[in-house]
């Protein structure tokens, strides 16, 4: 596939005023109320320390963990499967469902299942699957991906939200209320999740000595989909094992918080077996990891709790949207993981940052973000991944910078200057700076002119 | 002491008023201070941009300019930032650590080693918005970040601007927010680069400041081309021409 143009994306983004000035406010304001939220917790950069702790002793035990997990899990009466990548994920689950006649599916939000492609696969075999968290609804419905990890359709407005719902539903285009279009989704969703036959979830922690698989929710639609359904799946991708509750504990403080500045949210449930009459299944996922654990440099991203604060600070995805990185994972997150899956795709993602490094700071369980995006630049490098004019720039820029006669003649006169130094300092010409900003007007003397002059004799 | 005076090709082409300015100032302090003829860059565009391989002859002709000085200096918090902790394009070697442990941003040398907390011949009567650059704040630790919500509150070049006759700071809204400019990113996400830099501008224009002020001039120039477009009346200046005295 082609190389995903997020620059070209985020520039449509912002050309477009309404949704960009909207889409930054919303997600600035979760931003605020994370340092809130972090500020009435005392002891905040000790939590952040212990799971970042807890995450890397769990990663560097990952094997033995798992095994531990798929013991308690089978104990609890849960049929565990292992599925070396998504499409190995999508056919387990396509099977289970199939053998027992499972045609219609519930699902709540789940990255992993983003990730896989589940739904699609599903689909083009038979299976009507219906997402239930609303803002997955909204975006299943505009046949979108998802914008932000957590707020799947962060990216419309309460209009855009009413005019679709208008289209698909029949519902009051005019009446943009949340309130009200919540009400309209619940009524249209509510039967499908009576009917469905099965039921599907992510899982935000898998413990291992209980055989659990927590999901953190607000909406109560994971426990819908898990529970109305008599057979239900559960998608785990292998670095959400944490080793028992007390660890859970940690991350349970720090995860809402994080995401959206609340102490809580709403449903934290665990689930340990199939209800009474039904089935439960767990599919522990890799699709990469283990690959991506093996990376020097980049495997504490698999530290990731997935709670979007990274997203939520970043200046650059605020303005770009979250559609512009064309990818699963978005932001900051997106930026460090995605290049794992393909790196052709998203060899641009690592230069859509600032190299701020905010996110690193806002991350609960200290991912070296920034320090990653950095590094990742060098592997495009390294992997032949830089378009050739900016790569010719580079080599040419290194050479002059190289080379003090030859620099200095280019930029004794600033006018030369001026031509030449743009070129190596940021490869391009300022016409492209100059397209919304003014081109600074250089000097009549530079500074190495000025001291020759003013200091050597 | 002797102080190597590095000078930032932004600031030798187009600011070199800031460049004088620290220079003036150094030497108004007693440092014995000298500008190395042959520098060009620290190699930045390059390193940022993936291409370590190209920055390594650059870093070399850094080393070799200015591995002899007992302190190097800068106007900059981002080359700072970039010479101090991600110069690896050469293979490690006694002068590559000399300079890395020996370079400093102008402020941190004026408040860490120097410890000067008074200006005495600058006065600057005007309403402040003291932009600090991401490479200081997240880099070099210069300031408080907004981020760390517990650390206790602090800012360096905010603590030298206090020893300046007259000068007025104004608060503005996400103080610490990223400007846009981002060396290469400013041309390769141009739109993005240009939305962040006029909302920055639009915070500081509401807060009634008169001058936009910073220790890095890569953010200024940004900064000073988006007021421009959206017609800002606003001025701006490097920290170092107002320590100085300059009169703008
Ligand atoms: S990288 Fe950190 S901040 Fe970003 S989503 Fe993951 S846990 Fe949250």
């Amino acid at each position: 596939m082609s190389v995903i143009d997020q620059a070209k994306n985020a520039a449509e983004f912002i050309e477009d005023k309404t949704h960009e000035v909207s889409f930054d406010k919303l997600i600035w304001m979760l931003r605020q109320k994370r340092d809130e939220a972090a500020l009435q917790v005392p002891e905040w950069e000790q939590l952040r320390d212990l799971a970042s702790a807890i995450k890397e002793h769990t990663l560097a035990n990952l094997g033995p963990y798992l095994e531990l997990f798929e013991a308690n899990a089978k104990r609890n009466g849960v049929t565990v499967h292992w599925a070396r990548d998504g499409h190995e994920h999508n056919q387990i689950v396509y099977d289970i469902l199939k053998s027992r006649d499972a045609d219609t599916l519930i699902k709540s939000k789940s990255m992993l299942t983003e990730e896989c492609g589940t739904t699609p696969f599903l689909q083009s075999r038979g299976v009507k699957v219906s997402e239930t968290d609303l803002g997955e609804r909204i975006q299943q419905l505009d046949d979108e991906p998802p914008s932000h990890i957590v707020g799947p359709a962060f990216q419309k407005t309460t209009e855009d939200v009413a005019a679709l719902f208008s289209k698909v539903y029949g519902s009051d285009p005019n009446k943009a209320d949340p309130v009200y279009l919540a009400h309209v989704m619940r009524e249209h969703t509510r039967p499908l999740i009576t009917e469905a036959k099965a039921g599907m979830t992510g899982t935000n922690f898998a413990i291992a000595e209980t055989g659990a698989i927590v999901t953190i929710t607000n909406e109560g639609n994971a426990d819908l989909s898990a529970n109305a359904p008599k057979l239900r799946i559960c998608s785990v991708g292998i670095e959400k094992i944490i080793p028992n509750n007390e660890h859970l504990a940690v991350f349970v403080r720090l995860l809402a918080r994080s995401a959206t500045g609340m102490p809580i949210t709403q449903y934290t449930s665990h689930f340990r077996a199939a209800r009474e009459g039904g089935e439960m299944h767990v599919v522990l996922v890799d699709n990469g990891r283990s690959d991506r654990l093996g990376m020097e440099k980049f495997w504490p991203s698999l530290k990731c709790i997935r709670c979007g604060a990274c997203m939520n600070t970043c200046p650059v995805y605020r303005r770009s949207g979250g559609l512009s990185y064309g990818s699963t994972y978005m932001g900051p997150i997106g930026i460090i993981t995605m290049p794992t899956f393909e790196i052709r795709r998203y060899s641009e993602l690592p230069f859509a940052s600032t190299l701020n490094g905010s996110c690193t700071n806002v991350c609960p369980v200290k991912i070296n973000i920034h320090e990653q995006i950095y590094a990742w630049r060098g592997v495009m490098d390294e992997k032949h991944q830089t378009p050739s004019l900016k790569k010719q720039a580079m080599i040419i820029a290194g050479k002059l910078l190289s080379h003090p006669e030859a620099y200095r003649i280019a930029t004794q006169s600033t006018e030369t200057a001026l031509k030449v130094l743009p070129r190596f300092a940021i490869y391009n010409h300022f016409n492209v700076w100059g397209r919304h900003r003014e081109v600074p007007a250089p000097a009549n003397e530079t500074f190495h002119e000025w001291y020759r002059k003013n200091r050597t004799h | 002491m002797r102080v190597g005076l590095m000078i930032p090709c932004y600031v030798d082409v187009f600011y070199p008023k800031a460049g004088i300015a620290a220079l003036e100032l150094l030497e108004k302090l007693d440092i014995d201070v000298e500008y190395p003829f042959d520098q060009t860059c620290c190699g930045q565009p390059m390193a940022n941009s993936g291409c370590e391989a190209d920055a390594r002859a650059t870093e070399e002709l850094f080393i070799r300019n200015f591995a002899k000085f007992e302190y190097i200096v800068t106007p900059s918090g981002s080359c700072t930032h970039h010479i101090r902790n991600k110069f690896i394009a050469t293979p490690p070697s006694p002068e590559r650590d000399h300079v890395q442990s020996h370079v400093y941003d102008l402020v941190e040398f004026l408040h860490d080693i120097l410890k000067v907390n008074e200006f005495p011949w600058a006065i600057f009567p005007h309403k402040v918005a003291l932009h600090t650059s991401c490479s200081a704040i997240r880099g070099l630790f210069m300031q408080s970040m907004s981020e760390r919500v517990h650390d206790q509150k602090f800012s360096k070049p905010k603590a030298l601007l206090q020893g300046v006759q007259g000068i007025e700071f104004v608060d503005f809204e996400r103080h610490d927010e990223c400007c846009g400019f981002g060396g290469t990113f400013s041309v390769t996400e141009e739109a993005v680069a240009a939305k962040m830099g006029y909302d920055k501008v639009d915070f500081i224009d509401k807060s009634g400041a008169e001058y936009i002020v910073s220790s890095d001039l890569s953010c200024l120039m940004h900064l000073q081309g988006c007021a421009g477009r959206l017609q800002k009346n606003l001025k701006f200046l490097h920290l170092a021409q107002i320590l100085n005295g300059d009169k703008e």
